[in-house]
């Protein structure tokens, strides 16, 4: 890949991290935190994504990006109050932001109205006067990358204000005893590849100092050695380190170096210093090493002209440790993250799987061959399980991430959504931290979108119906995550009127999804939103109510191994609960045997397993047999038959029927010869190796070995409508 | 010296050759991954007869294709001395079940003649070219032919 490329790629995930501190920071000032640490950050997030953008040359973002940190700037000064309005405005403004990073990325464009009013709301914020006079003014004015700003000078010098600069005044320790260090290197510790820089910073975490370069030994350039050594510092330290440990920071130029120390002779602006003939020269010693090379270059060529000035000199903030070591400690902790290539830890994955299995057919084998449970060799194997178990989590933990990523897309949608619906609306969200795999993150966007959409357009009264209900004239939308039992469970609740029920039930009858005469529980009206082709809204709104609604959900819920469900109190509200697994990569499964054969039915699509009688069993035509269950009849599929195991289907009492339900809810019962258990089992790809192969999902591999293979629910009971099986066989009969 | 080394490295090829029932076929060593003993296969529903089922290498799932039935030649039930010979063809290993397998045969492509022009269209098919060996007659298998899929593509 063409490395700017790569790079670009960086910028843009970096970007879209950026993004989310700005969004988390914002939404914390508009709970009232007005903290300069959360208004620094959100300054940061905006002022990299700029200078990234400028280094890009992606100038729409640039611009955008530009107005929104000089407003940003005016907050950080004090020069305008965080009010709930400004937050609000910069909200609406991360979004036009957000939406800028990823038509750059994607290669799209921002609708340039909306930008541009953007940014005019964001400068009429800062500055009332200019933003009426002229139209955008900014707009015109390219702006040159990386250019730094007058008003953000200083954190463009320091690069992305990772150092604040910090002056600390002498008069600040004068407890604190002073120590006088001539040090002068000599041309051996210049040939060792020691670096008198990083000695000086060494120093300057022990305490203050003040820096003199004495550079009055330098020559002219014709008589100058390149390899020589002229320089010769004069160095106040004010610490309350020992002798030894001022000496230690010199331990490794020992010898090739000049060194006295000497304790507090006095004041320092009275020593005049021995070799000092044109007088000392103090510069500033900042933490950045290049800076200093840097500023040492100029001063050392421009020595003969220079006059002698005396600058205050800056301990940086980041680089002074004594001072802040919880802190430095914490963030250097939470910066302890590694970026790698998700195939590498797929591939950690699945060997970890294979010793899983490997483990299981090694227990396995010596079980059988008869060694005692009590001798070394099974108890060793037995401490050899829990290590093969430990790694499996903890790789398993690898893939894990938070559901903030997803969570935190979701205030965006809250504000669109309330905005288009008239509503006012909070979204509150609890176990952002929860983790889950990554696999599973993927899949629960949409969803969680569907369902908020739904509980801020359908669940949540208008603002007026609402104070007459006696309520808040905000709505709340709860949006929570939580483990359970070894599944995720994510909620979203709200606390507006709750399902109608009548209603439903009505809209289902005249849709003619149920019976009339049926009489259903609360539960199963409540349940019957699910349903495909409902929708209790009486006007299609743009926001959620095409019909496509909540059996959509449901099916890619289902799809995923989890189950939905739906409580509502009239008057209080509905809560949406979905229950996924962890991870996409096992299966809780149902082992079942058919002809000999070992197969894996996934146990969300099986509703109960059950024992036909012959007298439930009945021939419809010539040879589909349908089962009543409670007065129900659902066809019996011989799972034998469709996979082409055999000719002819069982006789149902001699096996067991799996009640399951397939895709749009249809039921069918399942005909196996004999269930052997209930397993979770690792996911395995036919496709990666073969083909997808009808009727079968995946494949799993068992504890002895051998290879078994996870029906495809929804594709065996869809075959009973395309007549496959019965197809082949006359096919067979014919040939 | 060195050039001569050169050409010959560039026209000479490894190959690995085996039996089913009396013919001797070969494959190119460079695709295959390891040989090892027949295990029971788990049967695929709905495949062609030449697919055997999967076998577990190592936590993958990998499809076996009993060769000689591909090829249209009698096929016995595949007994313990039966050998898997586990190749990878482009992204994809694949197992291929045959009766033994013979020697490693190194030869220069010049030896190679072309397929002679017999009635049947398997072997115009699968077989990309053959050579004599100390009066034996091998074929070299065109190995991205075997698989299923990418016979109904070219269908």
């Amino acid at each position: 890949m063409d490395p700017l490329e790569a790079i670009k790629i960086t910028f843009f995930q970096e970007c879209e991290e950026q993004l989310s501190e700005l969004e988390t920071g914002l939404l914390a000032m508009e709970q009232g935190d007005s903290d300069s640490e959360t208004i620094n950050a959100v300054f940061r997030a905006v002022h990299s994504i700029k200078g990234g953008a400028g280094a890009f040359s992606l100038d729409p973002l640039v611009r955008f990006a530009h107005v929104f940190e000089t407003t940003l700037d005016d907050v950080r000064a004090g020069k305008l109050a965080a009010t709930n309005t400004v937050v609000k405005v910069m909200l609406q403004a991360a979004d036009v932001l957000a939406d800028h990073v990823r038509a750059a990325r994607d290669g799209g464009t921002v609708e340039e109205a909306r930008s541009a009013a953007q940014a005019q709301t964001l400068e009429a914020l800062g500055d009332p006067s200019t933003a009426s006079a002229s139209s955008v003014p900014i707009f015109d004015t390219p702006i040159a990358p990386l250019a730094p700003e007058p008003q953000a000078s200083q954190d463009d010098l320091m690069g992305d204000m990772v150092f604040t600069p910090l002056t600390v005044e002498l008069s600040e320790a004068p407890a604190s005893p002073v120590w006088i260090l001539k040090f002068r290197a000599k041309p051996s510790l210049y040939a060792k590849a020691n670096d008198t820089a990083l000695l000086l910073r060494e120093l300057a975490r022990l305490g203050h100092v003040e820096l003199l370069l004495d550079a009055s030994d330098l020559p002219n350039l014709a008589d100058l050695d390149p390899e020589g050594a002229y320089l010769t510092w004069v160095i106040t330290l004010t610490t309350d380190r020992s002798e030894a440990d001022i000496r230690e920071v010199f331990e490794f130029v020992d010898g090739d170096c000049d060194l006295s120390l000497t304790p507090r002779p006095g004041e320092f602006e009275t020593d005049p210093g021995p070799q000092s003939a044109e007088g000392p020269m103090p510069f500033e010693v900042a933490a950045d090493v290049l800076t200093l090379i840097q500023q040492a270059q100029a001063i050392t060529i421009e020595t003969p002209i220079q006059p002698a000035q005396r600058i205050n000199t800056s301990v940086p903030q980041a680089a002074n440790t004594g001072s802040a070591p919880a802190d430095s400690n914490g963030a250097a902790a939470a910066q302890a993250t590694i970026r790698v290539d998700l195939d590498r830890v797929d591939r950690l994955i699945d060997l970890v799987g294979e010793l899983v299995i490997n483990q299981a057919m090694l227990a396995q084998r010596v079980a059988e061959s008869g060694v005692s449970r009590s001798s070394n060799i099974a108890m060793g194997l037995d401490d050899l399980e829990h290590l093969t178990r430990d790694i499996q989590d903890s790789v398993m933990a690898i893939r894990a991430q938070p559901v903030k990523s997803v969570f935190q897309r979701m205030p965006r949608l809250v504000r669109e959504v309330a905005a288009l619906t008239g509503k006012q609306v909070r979204l509150v969200t609890e176990g952002e931290g929860t983790e889950v795999d990554k696999t599973v993150i993927e899949c629960l966007t949409d969803p969680i979108t569907h369902m908020i959409r739904n509980a801020i357009d359908h669940g949540l009264e208008s603002t007026e119906a609402r104070v007459r209900a006696g309520k808040s004239p905000e709505g709340m939308v709860r949006l929570t995550a939580a483990h359970r039992s070894g599944r995720i469970v994510i909620e979203v609740c709200d606390d507006g009127k709750g399902i109608d029920r009548p209603l439903v039930l009505q809209i289902a009858i005249d849709k003619g999804l149920i019976d009339p005469a049926a009489s259903l529980s609360d539960e199963e009206i409540d349940n019957l939103i699910f349903m495909p082709g409902f929708s209790t809204a009486s006007t299609v709104s743009n926001i959620s109510g095409r019909g496509v609604g909540m059996d959509v959900v449901k099916r890619s819920i289902q799809a995923l191994g989890g189950r939905i469900t739906i409580t509502s109190r009239p008057g209080l509200g509905s809560t949406f609960t979905l229950s996924l697994p962890l991870t996409l990569a096992v299966l809780d499964g149902m082992v079942v045997s058919v002809c000999e054969h070992t197969l894996v039915a996934p146990l969300t699509a099986i509703i109960e397993s059950l024992l036909p009688k012959r007298e439930d069993v009945r021939a419809m035509g010539p040879d589909a047999h349908v089962i009543a269950i409670r007065d129900t009849y659902t066809p019996l599929i011989d799972v034998g038959v469709v996979l082409g195991y055999r000719k002819s289907p069982l006789d149902p009492t001699q096996g067991v029927a799996l009640l399951v339900e397939g895709e749009g809810g249809s039921r069918a019962a399942l005909m196996v010869d004999a269930i052997q258990g209930q397993r979770q089992v690792v996911i395995k790809s036919l496709e990666a190796n073969y083909r997808q192969v009808e009727s079968i999902a995946a494949a799993t591999i068992l504890g002895d070995g051998r290879v078994a293979l996870i029906l495809d629910v929804d594709a065996v009971v869809a075959t009973r409508r395309h007549d496959k099986p019965r197809h082949d066989l006359k096919l067979a009969a014919v040939g | 010296m060195s050039d001569q080394i050169h050409a010959l490295n560039r026209t000479e090829r490894e190959l690995i050759s085996f039996r089913i029932s009396d013919q001797e076929f070969c494959v190119d060593i460079m695709s295959v991954r390891e040989i090892r003993g027949w295990t029971q296969a788990t049967p695929l529903p709905r495949t062609p007869s030449f697919v055997r089922g999967v076998i577990n290498l190592r936590g993958a799932v990998l499809p076996v294709i009993d060769l000689g039935s591909r090829l249209g030649l009698q096929t016995e039930r595949p007994t313990e001395r039966h050998v898997i010979i586990v190749t990878r063809i482009g992204e994809q290993m694949v197992g291929l079940l045959v009766d033994a397998v013979c020697d490693i045969i190194a030869v220069t492509d010049a030896l190679i003649q072309a397929t002679p022009d017999v009635a049947s269209d398997l072997v115009d098919r699968f077989v990309r070219g053959i050579f004599s060996l100390e009066g034996r007659m091998i074929s070299l298998v065109a190995l991205d032919r075997v698989l299923p899929d990418l016979e109904a593509e070219a269908a």
